[in-house]
């Protein structure tokens, strides 16, 4: 692996440069504020819990590398906010939170239930055309 | 079904049900489809076979559950690998140490127990978040600050227990410092109380932390011999105010006064921040001349890197001080940082954010660096996920950590040595650059991708382990490592004929004979498994 040194900068670089990147992303229509922000009573499920185990990766706003990450791969093809998407299906959804993909880790059923997971992924397909 | 080493499949089975009864069936996992979710989603061992694996999970809800798998577990010899969160991804994640190990995830005890404004503490379970406290903390309204690392979805407990680090002042931001009495589940199911803890009626376990006699909760961390259930943790009251300045200076060699100056203001205490030297020089974007001078034999004279610089126009050296508290205190210790610091020639200085408290939502959703700020993010994985400067994203990163002395001669050596060891093999040059979060040292960082390609993991980590080797002949011990080189990193602390991992095997022979507890966590293995390895 002849890039290792090179990595190791460049993936310091990468740090500096992203966080140094909000002002470019940083959404002003919204006071979303998802690391603080609890549901109140009454919320649908799967809101509730996409609100408490996704958009702090996944929302909007600063510092959210998985809607950095998925603007840099779709460059507004499909919206990063996965939230706003209608072309998700329930088993893509699964299969991410389930097994992972790149930084994003694999989540565990003691993290997200089954039926919490059943939940995120309706809200996340609510708005799919039939 | 994947079987521990050395126990039978009926016995297995018998401790599975056993575990059943104890936690319920649904909060015991045994299908590989359940199980696979335990794996380390960083794992240097990526597709290999060599990839740790667990054989089952288990999963309580209280202590006494706790207590009851730990008595299966010794039972029937069933080694178990207690995780919080499972979050200690770059460190082994949610995966023991030894595979077929049975994961015993706490997750599920993830209740604050307290939290005292007037006395500035908190008492959790191993599941509770960062982020978990932090909204509890907002929702009541409390003028209380975590102290958070990156990124804050782990565990307070699991993350100080691996002596984690965050942002804020100490000894906030050196989480096993900053704790203050733990309850630990023994390898043999009884319930021990640390410091206050132990006194049945004290009101003040976690507010003195020695209690009487030998303080031993140092020993419960980075270590196998009990299971921590609660801990108390001392939080930072809500400051007035919180700036932040960057000292610059130009010259290769500016960073022995540079280190010198700050090593005095920080122990004397007008520096309290987590200090990360940077260097636009060795951070810039990827540059032929400066690999060129790199590759050099001698990696580059002084005089060069000063050349380098001074044609690219960038400072060589710099580092952001974050100042916490009242704001006219902030503004005399900036100006006597400015002060001290002007001895250098070239010295310059670039003011940052600042703020005062609390703030309001919108204010919260524009900071930047809000670990500085004691607010949760997973900003961190901007590093490695996918962006405009990274059209490829990793799977994930391995830290060498290796605690050097807080001086310029020692950060220019520790470079030298890396530097010339990468040309020796083969390796491009890069630079780690030091940071502190614990008091006095420094940590010299190194990250390494995982990646993909298994050929350039197996190299990573063929140079991961020579990188921990040559530390150890420098007197550089790592400060935490990854679960795949706890072995090499531990085999650093040597002196007198390995005494104190002795000392370790020692205690965990006494305290957990038939070696249930983390089986190899931090090079600790049990007498049968030590028989074994030699």
């Amino acid at each position: 692996m002849k890039k290792l040194g090179a990595c190791l900068v460049v993936a310091l670089a990468f740090f500096l440069v992203a966080t140094a990147l909000p002002a470019q992303e940083a959404v002003s229509r919204s006071s979303a504020w998802t690391t603080s922000t609890t549901p109140s009573q009454g919320e649908p499920r799967g809101y509730v819990q996409y609100t408490n185990d996704c958009s702090m990766c996944h929302g909007e706003g600063v510092g959210k590398p998985g809607t950095l990450a998925l603007q840099a791969k779709y460059k507004g093809a499909v919206p990063a906010l996965l939230d706003k998407r209608t072309d998700l299906t329930q088993a893509l959804i699964k299969q991410y939170v389930r097994n992972g993909i790149s930084i994003m880790p694999i989540f565990r059923k003691t993290e997200i239930s089954d039926a919490d997971l059943d939940a995120i992924a309706a809200y996340l397909t609510r708005n799919n055309k039939p | 079904m994947n079987v521990p080493p050395g126990v039978s499949l009926d016995d297995f089975a018998e401790a599975i049900k056993q575990f059943e009864e104890a936690v319920g069936k649904e909060w015991v996992f045994t299908s590989d489809e359940d199980v696979a979710l335990y794996r380390d989603a960083y794992s240097p061992f990526l597709g290999e076979p060599d990839e740790i694996v667990a054989s089952a999970a288990v999963a309580p809800d209280s202590v006494e559950q706790v207590q009851s798998i730990v008595r299966i577990a010794n039972r029937y010899r069933i080694p178990i690998y207690p995780i919080s969160t499972g979050r200690n991804l770059g460190y082994g994640g949610s995966a023991p140490v030894l595979s077929g190990s049975v994961v015993l995830d706490l997750k599920r005890m993830n209740r604050i127990l307290e939290v005292n404004e007037r006395n500035a503490y908190a008492l959790v379970e191993p599941g509770v978040s960062y982020f978990d406290l932090y909204r509890y903390i907002q929702e009541k309204g409390l003028k209380l600050w975590l102290d958070v690392p990156d990124p804050g979805w782990g565990s307070l407990v699991g993350n100080a227990l691996d002596h984690g680090a965050g942002y804020t002042p100490l000894p906030f931001r050196d989480h096993f410092e900053s704790h203050c009495g733990m309850e630990v589940v023994l390898a043999n199911g009884e319930l021990l109380r640390t410091g206050m803890g132990a006194v049945p009626k004290a009101q003040t376990w976690q507010q003195f932390k020695y209690g009487l006699g030998p303080s031993v909760d140092g020993i419960f961390s980075q270590s196998n011999f009990g299971v921590v259930t609660k801990m108390g943790f001392w939080l930072m009251p809500q400051p007035e105010a919180y700036r932040v300045a960057t000292v610059w200076v130009p010259k290769y060699n500016d960073i022995i006064p540079f280190v010198d100056i700050m090593a005095r203001l920080m122990n004397s205490g007008t520096i309290n921040c987590h200090i990360w030297i940077e260097s636009p020089v060795y951070n810039g974007p990827p540059d032929a001349a400066r690999e060129a001078l790199l590759a050099k034999p001698d990696g580059g004279s002084a005089e060069e890197w000063d050349h380098y610089a001074q044609e690219k126009k960038i400072q060589f050296w710099g580092c952001p001080f974050s100042f916490y508290g009242l704001s006219k205190v902030i503004d005399a210790q900036w100006e006597h940082v400015k002060e001290q610091f002007s001895a250098i020639p070239g010295a310059t200085f670039e003011e940052g954010e600042s703020f005062r408290f609390p703030l309001t939502p919108e204010q919260t959703e524009r900071v930047g660096e809000r670990s500085k700020l004691g607010i949760p993010s997973l900003g961190v994985f901007s590093m490695g996920a996918r962006s405009p400067v990274n059209p490829t994203p990793n799977n994930g990163h391995l830290w060498l950590a290796s605690v050097i002395p807080m001086t310029g001669e020692a950060v220019l050596e520790a470079q030298k040595v890396f530097t010339k060891a990468f040309r020796e093999w083969g390796v491009t040059p890069s630079v780690g650059l030091p940071q502190s979060y614990h008091w006095r040292a420094f940590v010299l960082l190194y990250g390494f991708p995982i990646t993909n390609d298994v050929e350039t993991n197996k190299k990573n980590r063929a140079t991961f382990d020579r990188m921990l080797r040559l530390a150890a002949d420098h007197g550089w011990g790592e400060y935490r490592t990854h679960t795949a080189f706890m072995d090499t990193a531990a085999s650093a602390y040597s002196f007198n004929n390995h005494a104190l991992l002795r000392f370790h095997e020692t205690l965990k022979d006494a305290v957990d004979p038939n070696g249930i507890l983390s089986a190899g966590r931090y090079g600790i293995w049990p007498r049968e498994m030590r028989k074994a390895k030699t």
